[in-house]
C-alpha cells in the first residue's frame, strides 16, 4: 500500500510537470496581453531538439539549452505576427502550433523509436527526503520538477514583487496608458512571448528526455491545449498554477491505477481532456469579472490611433 | 542642435518658459493644429480654450510626446527639444493628467504610481515606494487609500492619483485636458486649490477646457483655438465671457434656441421603483420611478457615472432590471428583448454612438436599418430589399443634412457629426413614442449641435416623448420641459425647467441637496 501512495505519488508529480512548465510560460505570455494558442508546437519542437541535441552530445543539459532556445526563437514569429503586424492571435498562433508539429516530426523521423541512453540524475534533497512517505516523494524527483516549481514560484515573484512585473500587468490591462508612463509597451510584449515560448520548449524538453526518454511524433498528446486551459483555471496566477498543474498530473496518473479495475483503457486515456472540458465549464460558470483576466488580452495595441 | 533628454534635464533645473513655435499636424490628411504659437511661463496658469474637436487635445499630446507634429518646433527655456516619446517629455518635466484617465482600472493605486514613477526600483516597488508617497500626499494633502483599486476610487479621487503620479516625476509644467468634466463642484474646488498651490510653487499649468466659467476663474492668461487654430488670446482679467465665445466659436452665440410652449399630453411611459446593476455589480439605479408624457422632453441631469447609462440601457432593454416595472401605453415591458421594446415604439440613440450606434465597416445604407430591417419593406423573407434600403438612406441623408460623397461609403468615414445624423434619422424614422437619447450632442460642433436640437424639438412637437441624458447643462435647460438631477442612482429631485429650485442643481449634482 505504502509503495503504492508514494509511487502515485511521484508520478503524478512527474505528469503535472511539463504542465506546470508550459502554464507558467502561457501566464506571463498572456499577462501581457498576448494569446499563444502556440503552445502546443512550440513544445514539441522543445521535445525533438532536446531529444536530438542530448542523443548527440551525450549532454541532457545541453539538449535542455537548445530547447530553450529553439522555442524561444520560434515564438518570434508569433510576436512579430501579434505584436508589431497586429495580425488575430489565435490564427497566429494556430499557425505556429502547425508550425511546430510539422517541423518537430519532420526533423526528429530518423530518431523515431530509438531509446535514449543517457539519464538525467535524478535529484535529491538531504533531510527533507527523509520525511516518511511525502520525502521520497516529493524530494527525490528529476531536475526539471524542481525547476519547474522554482521557475513558478519565480515567475509569481516577477509579475507581482518587481516593477517588470507591474509593467508586464499593465500592458496586458491597459496599453495605452502603460506606454503614455513612458513604457515601452512593444518591448514588454516580445519579451513576455518569447519567455512564454521558451517554458514551453522545457516542458517539451522534459517529456522527451526525462519523462519518456524517447522521441515519437505527436509525443506531446495535447498538453499544451491543457496548459492554455489551466492558464485560465489558475486565474492567470502562477502560484494558482502550481497546485493546478499537480492536480492534472493526477488525473493522468489515475488512468494507470484504475485499469486492472476493467474500465476501458480508451475511455481512460480521455479523462485528462474530459477534466479539461469540465474545469472550463465550471469556470465560465464564475461571474468573468472575477476571472481577473488581462482586459485587453489577445487585442493588437496599435500606436498613436486616436 | 538637438541634445538627449536626459542630458538637457541637467542642464536645464526647471521649466521658466516653454514655447510651441509653428506647430502643424494633420491625421489622414485631415488637419488638427495649424501654425501653433504659444507659451506659457513658471508660476502661469495659461487656459486652452475651445470647442471639442478645435485640437486642443492633440496640441497637448503633441508636447507630450504621444504625436510627433508634422511642423514646428518646441523650445523649453529657449533651447529646441524633440520629444519622441512620453519619456521624453517625462525627462523635460512635462507632466500630462488626460481627459480620460490613464490609469489602470484592475490595479491598485500604488501599482499605478509604481508604474508611472521614474525611479521605481526593480525589486519590492510596492513596498519601497509607500513611505515616499505618503509623505508627498501629507505635503499637498491628499488622502487616498494606496492599497484601493483604481475603480473603487471617484472620479475625483482618481484625478488626484494622475496629479500625484506627474507630480512625483518631477513635472515643472503640467497638462490638465478638461480635469473638470468628472468632477463635483466641490471636487473643483479641491483641485483650484491644488492649482493654485502649485503655481506659487512655481509650476506651469495648462489647462483646457471649453467651460468658459472655469477659465476665467482658474487662469492668468486664455488661448482660444477654433479649427485646428490660434484665434485668440486675452488676460483675463482684461477680458469678459462674451468677447471669449465669441473667439471660440466665431460668431455670436446664440445662447436660447426656441421651445414653443406646448402643453404636455397623455403619459406614454411609466417606471416603477427600478433598481438596475451596474457593470462592477454594485446596484446602479436605487428603486427610481417617473412618467413621461407626450409633447415633453425629460431631462436627467447629473455627473457622468451616477448611473444614467444603466437607466438608458435598462429602458432600452440592453441591461436587465431587477426589481421594479417599466409600462408604454399599458404594456408592461419589463426586461423584454430589445428588439421587442423597439418595436413597442421606444428608439434610443445610444452613447458613444461609433461604438454602440453604427457597424463601422458596413456601408451607409446598411447602417440606415441597422434596426428595421426585419421590417416588411426592406426585407422579403431573407432577402434584403436592396432598392427600397437604398432609397431610404437617400431620404434620411437628404432630410437630416449627412454630408456624405455616397451612400455606398463605409460609414466609418463619416464625421461624427454626420454619423449622429444618420442615428438619429434612424431611430426617429418611424415615428417613436419615446427618444431614449444619451449625450446626442457630445463632441460635436456647433452647427451639428444646433441641428440635432432643433430635430429633437421637432420630434416633441409631432408628440412623442423624449428622454434626454446630458451633462451639459445648458443643453438641459435649453431642451427640457422637465428635469430630473440623478446622483448615485437616485433623483435628487424631479423639477419643472422653471422651477427656482433648480438654481440648486450643482449642490443636487454633488449629492449634497435633496428636494
Amino acid at each position: 500500500m505504502e509503495e503504492i501512495i508514494i509511487s502515485t505519488l511521484q508520478r503524478t508529480l512527474v505528469a503535472g510537470t511539463p504542465l506546470l512548465l508550459a502554464t507558467t510560460g502561457e501566464i506571463i505570455c498572456e499577462r501581457s496581453g498576448i494569446l499563444n494558442l502556440g503552445v502546443e508546437g512550440v513544445m514539441a519542437l522543445g521535445a525533438v531538439t532536446a531529444f536530438i541535441v542530448t542523443m548527440t552530445t551525450g549532454s541532457p543539459w545541453l539538449g535542455v539549452l537548445a530547447a530553450l532556445i529553439a522555442g524561444m526563437v520560434i515564438s518570434i514569429i508569433h510576436a512579430v505576427a501579434s505584436v508589431t503586424l497586429q495580425a488575430n492571435q489565435v490564427v497566429s498562433g494556430l499557425a505556429l502550433t502547425m508550425l511546430g508539429l510539422g517541423l518537430s516530426g519532420m526533423v526528429g523521423k530518423s530518431y523515431v523509436g530509438k531509446p535514449l541512453t543517457i539519464k538525467m540524475e535524478d535529484v535529491t534533497i538531504p533531510f527533507l527526503s527523509d520525511i516518511p512517505f511525502i520525502g521520497k516523494a516529493v524530494f527525490s524527483q528529476s531536475p526539471f520538477f524542481f525547476l519547474a516549481v522554482a521557475l513558478a514560484l519565480g515567475a509569481w515573484f516577477l509579475l507581482e514583487r518587481t516593477r517588470l512585473g507591474i509593467q508586464i500587468r499593465s500592458t496586458g490591462e491597459n496599453p495605452k496608458a502603460t506606454e503614455t508612463q513612458g513604457v515601452n509597451v512593444f518591448l514588454i510584449r516580445y519579451l513576455s512571448v518569447i519567455i512564454g515560448g521558451g517554458f514551453s520548449a522545457l516542458a517539451g524538453a522534459h517529456l522527451s528526455i526525462s519523462y519518456s526518454k524517447s522521441w515519437i511524433e505527436g509525443m506531446t498528446a495535447g498538453r499544451g491545449w491543457i496548459a492554455i486551459a489551466l492558464t485560465i483555471f489558475a486565474l492567470w496566477n502562477p502560484g494558482r498554477a502550481i497546485w493546478a498543474a499537480f492536480l492534472f498530473g493526477g488525473i493522468f496518473v489515475v488512468q494507470y491505477l484504475m485499469q486492472p479495475l476493467g474500465i476501458s483503457p480508451n475511455f481512460l486515456a480521455m479523462l485528462p481532456y474530459i477534466a479539461t472540458l469540465l474545469i472550463l465549464l465550471l469556470i465560465s460558470l464564475k461571474d468573468p469579472r472575477k476571472l481577473n483576466a488581462p482586459a485587453m488580452l489577445s487585442t493588437p495595441y496599435k500606436r498613436g490611433e486616436r | 542642435m538637438q541634445i538627449p533628454a536626459g542630458l538637457t534635464r541637467i542642464l536645464m533645473k526647471k521649466i521658466q518658459r516653454l514655447e510651441m513655435d509653428g506647430i502643424s499636424k494633420s491625421f489622414h490628411g485631415i488637419p488638427a493644429n495649424k501654425d501653433i504659437h504659444l507659451s506659457v511661463a513658471s508660476g502661469e496658469i495659461l487656459g486652452l480654450l475651445g470647442e471639442n474637436g478645435a485640437g486642443k487635445t492633440t496640441l497637448m499630446n503633441i508636447l507630450y510626446g504621444l504625436y510627433q507634429p508634422d511642423a514646428g518646433q518646441i523650445r523649453i527655456n529657449g533651447m529646441p527639444v524633440q520629444l519622441t516619446t512620453p519619456l521624453d517629455s517625462i525627462l523635460h518635466g512635462i507632466g500630462m493628467v488626460h481627459q480620460h484617465f490613464m490609469l489602470i482600472q484592475n490595479h491598485s493605486v500604488i501599482e499605478n504610481i509604481a508604474l508611472a514613477y521614474k525611479d521605481t526600483p526593480f525589486f519590492f516597488p510596492k513596498i519601497k515606494l509607500r513611505e515616499k508617497i505618503q509623505q508627498f500626499s501629507r505635503q499637498f494633502d491628499f488622502t487616498i487609500d494606496l492599497n484601493k483599486k483604481i475603480w473603487q476610487l471617484s472620479a475625483g479621487e482618481q484625478q488626484r492619483v494622475e496629479i500625484i503620479k506627474a507630480l512625483l516625476n518631477g513635472a515643472d509644467l503640467l497638462i490638465l485636458d478638461e480635469p473638470t468634466s468628472v468632477l463635483t463642484p466641490k471636487e473643483i474646488e479641491e483641485l483650484i486649490t491644488i492649482l493654485r498651490r502649485m503655481k506659487q510653487d512655481g509650476h506651469c499649468v495648462i489647462f483646457i477646457s471649453h467651460k468658459l466659467d472655469e477659465i476665467m476663474t482658474i487662469c492668468d492668461r486664455v488661448t482660444v483655438l477654433q479649427k485646428g487654430r490660434i484665434v485668440g488670446g486675452a488676460d483675463t482679467r482684461k477680458t469678459d465671457k462674451k468677447t471669449l465665445a465669441r473667439m471660440m466659436v466665431g460668431r455670436e452665440v446664440v445662447f436660447n434656441i426656441n421651445r414653443e410652449a406646448l402643453t404636455r399630453g397623455n403619459p406614454v411611459l411609466r417606471a416603477s421603483r427600478i433598481h438596475v446593476t451596474g457593470d462592477m455589480g454594485l446596484p446602479a439605479i436605487k428603486g427610481i420611478s417617473f412618467d413621461l408624457y407626450e409633447n415633453e422632453i425629460f431631462g436627467i441631469a447629473g455627473v457622468a457615472g451616477n448611473g444614467q447609462r444603466e437607466l438608458a440601457e435598462a429602458i432600452t432593454g440592453i441591461r436587465k432590471i431587477d426589481k421594479g416595472q417599466v409600462i408604454i401605453n399599458g404594456k408592461n415591458i419589463t426586461n423584454l428583448s430589445p428588439r421587442k421594446i423597439y418595436d413597442h415604439g421606444i428608439s434610443h440613440v445610444p452613447e458613444e454612438r461609433i461604438r454602440f450606434g453604427i457597424a463601422p465597416g458596413l456601408f451607409l445604407y446598411d447602417n440606415a436599418i441597422l434596426k428595421q430591417h426585419h421590417l416588411k419593406k426592406f426585407s422579403r423573407g431573407h432577402f434584403l430589399r436592396y432598392r427600397y434600403i437604398k432609397d431610404h438612406t437617400r431620404d434620411l441623408v437628404t432630410q437630416f443634412n449627412v454630408s456624405t460623397p455616397s451612400i455606398d461609403s463605409q460609414i466609418r468615414n463619416l464625421s461624427g457629426g454626420n454619423i449622429q445624423k444618420l442615428i438619429l434619422g434612424r431611430e426617429i424614422s418611424e415615428h417613436p413614442q419615446l427618444l431614449v437619447a444619451s449625450h446626442p450632442t457630445y463632441g460635436l460642433d456647433v452647427g451639428a449641435t444646433e441641428f440635432l436640437r432643433q430635430h429633437l424639438l421637432r420630434l416633441r412637437s409631432q408628440g412623442s416623448s423624449i428622454l434626454l441624458f446630458s451633462e451639459d447643462l445648458e443643453e438641459i435647460f435649453e431642451l427640457c420641459d422637465r428635469i430630473g438631477v440623478l446622483f448615485a442612482g437616485e433623483f435628487m429631485g424631479i423639477f419643472d425647467s422653471d422651477d427656482d429650485r433648480l438654481c440648486d442643481i450643482g449642490l443636487m449634482m454633488a449629492g449634497s441637496k435633496r428636494f
